[in-house]
């Protein structure tokens, strides 16, 4: 088995006196694709904005590709890490969020092409190129010139997948990408996500209500709660066989809510 | 008592001279508000407590009290402790104080108007702190601030009469002096008025057309 390229050891994430993540351990292999499902507030969300550095963490370590994420070698051991560790660090990541985060003041090609060109010398011809050919992978060639709020919601989301892709990131986050769509847009957002993660061998870590997307998408299954993983295992196994009663009475009641599995 | 043409072209040059003294008053003025404004603004958002706390309390007392208070103690009472400036510097550091604490809260509320989730965004594709301001808060942030900027701007002009209290010889205090010292005060006094108007007239359709410009842009 080869080396994990996440690796996080007893994280705690405490908010005042709230904790959202108590002592946390998770590693993920290179190409995985994990699906992160649980009640609301369980910390899977947390744990996704943990890895952008988008949270600091109140104790632990993480590890991405190798590399310490928070800190930093220096002094004979490790230090907290400055800003340029963490822009270092963060090439490697991507995340695409529930309410897309698109920029308004930008057409959907500079959307996409933004970030490449700024932080890493690509020229705007390459980054252009770059920028239709995943427009083209995510079904939205004709839509380059328009405007984020020319879009419906599906559109936009498959949008902020394209941007992050653009950086080419060795991991994907994708935080409930789904929730804030109208139902009948999701499939298409769902569709561009099944094509990726049959396409390529990016690590990718999802959070998601979307039971049977969940089940077919990932190969392997969390469940949290209260800032735990309760269980995980195989999607099989924690869809159709779930050991832990909170497990199987967080299923009932999503499948009770409507949700297929 | 009658309008007398020959009255108002033999002031005109005197008035004319203080129009440009009001001019360069509202423009240095305005310029410093803009500079000191976001100095405000970016003090405030200091993570340093004792910062920003202390940046709003000098934001709430120099809004809180009347810039014809500021501008006597900038030109009569900072003397006292050996700061002497000429007069028109006064006006100009006195206005740009006063309403650099209103540009202070404009930017302020701009700036907190940009989604918390653009911040997000911007970290997740890995732009700079620098590079998010410019490319993706300051461009979404400027626009709405631009009516709000344009009505101080105008409100600021209009109150640069407030400066012949300190002896500038601006607008206002040439038409008052010319007035004086030839018992006529219908001319001077209506020409001043009218000058502010079309100045003002002028200044609101500039900014309008900017403004037009911004909203095409996003």
């Amino acid at each position: 088995m080869s080396e994990p390229i996440i690796r996080m050891d007893s994280i705690s994430k405490r908010f005042g006196a709230l904790t959202v993540l108590d002592g946390l351990s998770l590693q993920v292999r290179p190409g995985e694709k994990l699906a992160l499902i649980g009640p609301s507030g369980s910390g899977k969300t947390t744990i996704l904005r943990i890895l952008m550095t988008l949270e600091s963490i109140s104790g632990g370590h993480v590890e991405v590709d190798g590399e310490q994420l928070f800190h930093m070698p220096g002094q004979g051991g490790l230090v907290p890490a400055n800003e340029a560790h963490l822009h270092h660090m963060r090439t490697r990541i991507g995340m695409v969020f529930q309410h897309f985060n698109l920029f308004p003041h930008k057409s959907v090609l500079d959307n996409i092409t933004l970030a490449p060109i700024l932080t890493k010398g690509v020229s705007r011809r390459d980054a252009e190129v770059k920028a239709r050919e995943l427009l083209e992978m995510v079904g939205l060639a004709d839509k380059a010139s328009s405007m984020p709020s020319q879009l419906s919601g599906g559109q936009k989301q498959r949008v902020a997948i394209a941007r992050a892709l653009a950086l080419s990131p060795k991991i994907m986050l994708f935080d409930e990408v789904t929730s804030a769509l109208d139902p009948e847009l999701v499939e298409e957002v769902l569709n561009v996500m099944r094509r990726l993660a049959a396409e390529t061998d990016m690590t990718m870590l999802l959070v998601t209500h979307e039971m049977g997307f969940a089940h077919d998408f990932a190969d392997r299954v969390l469940f949290f709660d209260r800032g735990r993983i309760v269980e995980e295992g195989a999607p099989d196994e924690i869809f159709r066989h779930p050991k832990q009663e909170r497990t199987q009475t967080f299923l009932r009641k999503i499948i009770a809510a409507g949700h297929r599995v | 008592m009658e309008w007398d043409w020959t009255f108002v072209r033999d002031i005109m040059p005197l008035l004319l001279d203080g129009l440009r003294l009001t001019l360069v008053a509202t423009v240095l003025g305005a310029a410093l508000a803009a500079v000191v404004g976001l100095v405000f603004a970016v003090l405030r958002r200091s993570p340093i407590k004792a910062v920003s706390l202390s940046t709003a309390a000098v934001v709430e007392f120099i809004r809180g009290t009347p810039l014809l208070v500021q501008l006597y103690f900038i030109f009569f009472v900072l003397p006292d402790v050996g700061i002497s400036l000429p007069a028109m510097t006064c006006g100009v550091i006195g206005l740009g104080l006063h309403y650099g604490t209103y540009a202070a809260e404009v930017y302020r509320g701009g700036i907190d108007n940009v989604a918390k989730g653009q911040w997000e965004a911007a970290k997740a594709v890995n732009l700079t702190k620098r590079q998010t301001w410019v490319h993706v808060i300051l461009p979404q942030a400027i626009p709405p601030m631009i009516p709000a900027l344009a009505n101080y701007l105008v409100a600021m002009f209009k109150e640069t009469p407030l400066l012949s209290a300190i002896t500038v010889l601006e607008l206002m205090n040439q038409a008052k002096s010319i007035a004086n010292s030839n018992y006529r005060y219908i001319e001077p006094m209506t020409l001043v008025g009218v000058f502010f108007l079309i100045m003002s007239l002028i200044s609101v359709a500039f900014l309008r057309v900017l403004e037009n410009r911004f909203k095409e842009r996003t």
